[in-house]
């Protein structure tokens, strides 16, 4: 046992030495994190407010104009634009000046005076599916809210039969301002973890690979476990640094809450590099040269991770089959692990399925790569 | 300065057989895209359905569960609990097992008869700041429209009939059902483009620099710029077999139809090809290693392309410095004129500027590539 440790002390050493002597290869991957994190904390938002509204309102009536402030009173809707002409909105959606505009018809007052439906239109342009269904809903949301008002005038008309009011009191936990970089941040860093992490160890032991220095590591009394263990421990090291970094950057710079235990993060942060790094060794094992271990990451795990993990597609909405298949994605687990702990305050109480998950994958892939390493040297 | 054809023939035979002697690599650059595509096209989409929600029913009379059915028969929220205390609700938002709740206040039925306010609780779990925001946007439309039908019911068991106030019409222009696919697969194409090229090439050169071989055809007669192309052409051929693969399954799977000039978007895709090839080259002849071109090459390509080009989060929400920056994203200007040609069918006189950005950024990136290689070659 103390001869293995020193063995390992030894390949450790040597891999440290060759890190410190890439200059370039430290330099990216302390640097990328923090530019990274920085930039695309910014570019990763959801928040869809403000968006141009456009009315063209042949009304011209108080109503109409209360209708109207309805939408321009939200956070969602600026009114950007008033024409007379319905025809003169087309352009306006067309060229994206206004993401969405509102045609109120002539009588649109007098309709509702007499107790018939009045009709209103909206406008969107759905080439961005996913900001028209938002915007569709807000829209919806107002016009409802708006219907119920009107009936409500008429209950004094119903005499002895009487009909309540209810009114919808939302209350939102944990991120009371709805504010997505409090979610996409801690998301935005898991990902670059991960990726940091995966692509020094596969790209790392394939250049070795390649060079002909692994044959060479082989035919000294390493043991393969000491051998990978040298290799994977200074990358750990690299992983941890990291992760002081990103999460740093989350906490200060971003200002994401941090409810939960920090401890608690770090810790499970390394279940989660052992799941990453055992997947950079098993790319490694596979790939016969970097081209292809590169092609391997970005194919068969950043491309699906990115996709499937939850990060900025719900889970809930893909197909039962998909669904299952996220199970098998550590991203997955670390980023319902980071968003708990930091926006939640989950503790190891909520959590511990994920851990466990995460243990089990991270086993399960190393003990893999492990044997498959020592197949593809014999 | 003049191109001859001749002399390039000998390079691109190379690089040909190169990139035939590794088959793997090879098919994994042509059949990889069109896995992702089907992936993607079905497993994503932006509608917030199915959100899991938990029931807190405290009144627990039939008028609170015909309030309840309203959401309980839609497809944005699935039933998954009946909480029985607000305790019970929080621990489930912890573990993430729900999304939303709706509380209903004791004796909701009978002070709706008696005429008078009832409060309905809408509580969402904020952590997911779009899911949450659209959540509560339905949940209150749907309280708001089950209000409005109680007051036209209550006039039609006296005769009277009631109208609903508002006949609320959206017209969504270019995808009238908000169908996310057709969103995504044109984004897909550039993604998918933009990685492959640059994985493709960034390797080529900083690989022949570790080799050693670099040397020897520096001092072949080759010019640097015939080098470049040399190395380029070969992987543009490659990707448009890509390219056109995912426009075939885009069609036939999802439906996703090209209402502009293919001519055209065979344009805009040769242009994205161009830049993603020269952003390789680009990093492959400023990197020393094939560890650090993948790294630049992976934080350069894989996440601006998913983050900053408006394939995702659209870049009107993003602040403005960072707006700047999304200009550095090359995916940013394909997505403009590809959604437009293959959605809105819109003629090459309204998208000519981000075809010219692509363009520009193609011949900087290439230009400079070979820039470098006359500085090593000198």
């Amino acid at each position: 046992m103390r001869a293995s440790l020193a063995v390992i002390g030894e390949m450790v050493r040597k891999e440290f030495y060759q890190i410190r002597q890439d200059r370039r290869m430290l330099a990216v991957s302390v640097v990328a994190p923090f530019v990274m994190v920085l930039l695309l904390g910014y570019a990763a938002t959801t928040d869809i407010t403000n968006s141009t509204l456009a009315v063209c309102d042949m009304d011209r009536t108080a109503a109409s104009r209360a209708f109207v402030r309805n939408f321009t009173n939200t956070t969602y809707f600026i009114g950007r634009y008033a024409v007379d002409d319905p025809a003169a909105l087309n352009p306006l959606v067309e060229e994206g000046k206004a993401n969405i505009a509102l045609v109120i018809p002539d009588g649109f007052s007098r309709k509702q005076l007499a107790g018939e439906t009045a009709q209103v239109q909206v406008i969107l342009d759905g080439t961005d599916a996913n900001t028209a269904n938002i915007l569709l809903g807000y829209a919806q949301q107002i016009v409802a809210s708006y219907a119920q008002g009107v009936t409500a005038q008429y209950l004094p008309l119903l005499g002895a039969a009487r009909v309540g009011r209810i009114v919808p009191e939302p209350r939102i936990w944990f991120n009371p301002d709805l504010l997505s970089a409090y979610y996409m941040v801690p998301g935005v860093v898991a990902l670059v973890l991960m990726i940091i992490t995966m692509t020094l160890t596969s790209l790392g032991i394939v250049k070795e690979k390649e060079i002909g220095t692994l044959e060479q590591l082989m035919v000294t009394p390493i043991r393969s476990f000491e051998l990978i263990l040298g290799k994977l421990l200074p990358f750990t090291v690299i992983g941890f640094v990291d992760v002081v970094i990103v999460l740093a950057i989350a906490r200060f710079w971003f200002g994401v809450p941090m409810v939960g235990a920090v401890p608690l993060v770090f810790a499970l942060s390394a279940l989660f590099i052992l799941t990453t790094l055992g997947l950079g060794l098993f790319i490694s094992t596979v790939a016969r040269s970097q081209q292809q271990a590169m092609l391997i990451a970005q194919f068969f795990f950043f491309m699906p991770f990115l996709f499937l993990s939850g990060f900025a597609f719900p889970i809930a909405n893909m197909p039962r089959v998909i669904q299952w298949v996220t199970y098998i994605i550590p991203l997955r687990y670390f980023l319902e692990i980071v968003r708990g702990v930091f926006l939640k305050g989950s503790g190891l109480a909520e959590l511990w399925a994920q851990a466990l998950a995460l243990l089990a994958i991270g086993a399960t892939i190393l003990t893999l790569s492990v044997l498959r390493f020592h197949k593809t040297l014999e | 300065m003049t191109f001859p054809l001749r002399p390039l023939k000998p390079i691109i035979v190379k690089e040909l057989r190169q990139v035939r002697r590794d088959p793997t690599s090879l098919g994994m650059l042509l059949v990889l895209p069109a896995a992702i595509i089907i992936l993607v096209g079905y497993a994503l989409n932006f509608d917030v359905k199915h959100t899991p929600m938990v029931i807190f029913d405290q009144d627990g009379t039939p008028g609170s569960r015909a309030f309840l059915d309203k959401f309980r028969h839609t497809e944005y929220f699935d039933e998954r609990y009946d909480a029985r205390s607000y305790p019970e609700i929080e621990e489930l938002f912890l573990r993430g097992r729900a999304k939303i709740a709706i509380v209903v206040p004791a004796e909701f039925a009978s002070r709706l008869v008696a005429g008078e306010e009832v409060h309905v609780q809408i509580l969402v779990d904020g952590a997911d700041a779009n899911t949450a925001g659209q959540a509560v946007a339905t949940a209150t439309r749907l309280t708001a429209d089950y209000a409005t039908r109680l007051v036209a019911d209550a006039f039609a068991l006296r005769g009277g009939a009631f109208p609903v106030p508002i006949d609320f019409q959206p017209r969504i222009w270019y995808n009238p059902d908000l169908i996310s696919s057709k969103f995504l697969v044109p984004g897909l194409i550039g993604f998918i483009i933009v990685l492959t090229a640059v994985i493709s090439t960034s390797l080529t050169v900083v690989r022949e620099k570790e080799r050693g071989t670099m040397e020897q055809l520096m001092v072949s007669p080759l010019r640097p710029v015939e080098i470049i192309l040399g190395k380029t052409i070969p992987y543009l051929g490659i990707s448009l077999i890509a390219a056109s693969a995912i426009l075939v399954l885009g069609y036939l799977l999802f439906g996703v139809e090209v209402r502009g000039s293919i001519l055209f978007l065979y344009g805009a895709i040769t242009m994205i090809i161009l830049g993603g090839l020269g952003q390789g080259l680009l990093i492959s002849t400023v990197t020393d290693s094939q560890q650090v071109a993948f790294m630049i090459s992976v934080f350069s390509s894989l996440l601006p392309s998913f983050l900053l080009s408006g394939f995702i989060f659209p870049i009107a929400t993003m602040p403005v410095v960072l707006q700047v920056v999304s200009n550095l994203a090359v995916n940013k200007f394909f997505l403009i004129v590809v959604r437009s040609v293959m959605l809105k069918g819109v003629s090459f006189t309204a998208v000519w500027q981000p075809f010219a950005s692509m363009a520009a950024f193609a011949a900087v990136t290439l230009g400079l590539s070979a820039l470098r290689m006359r500085k090593r070659s000198a």
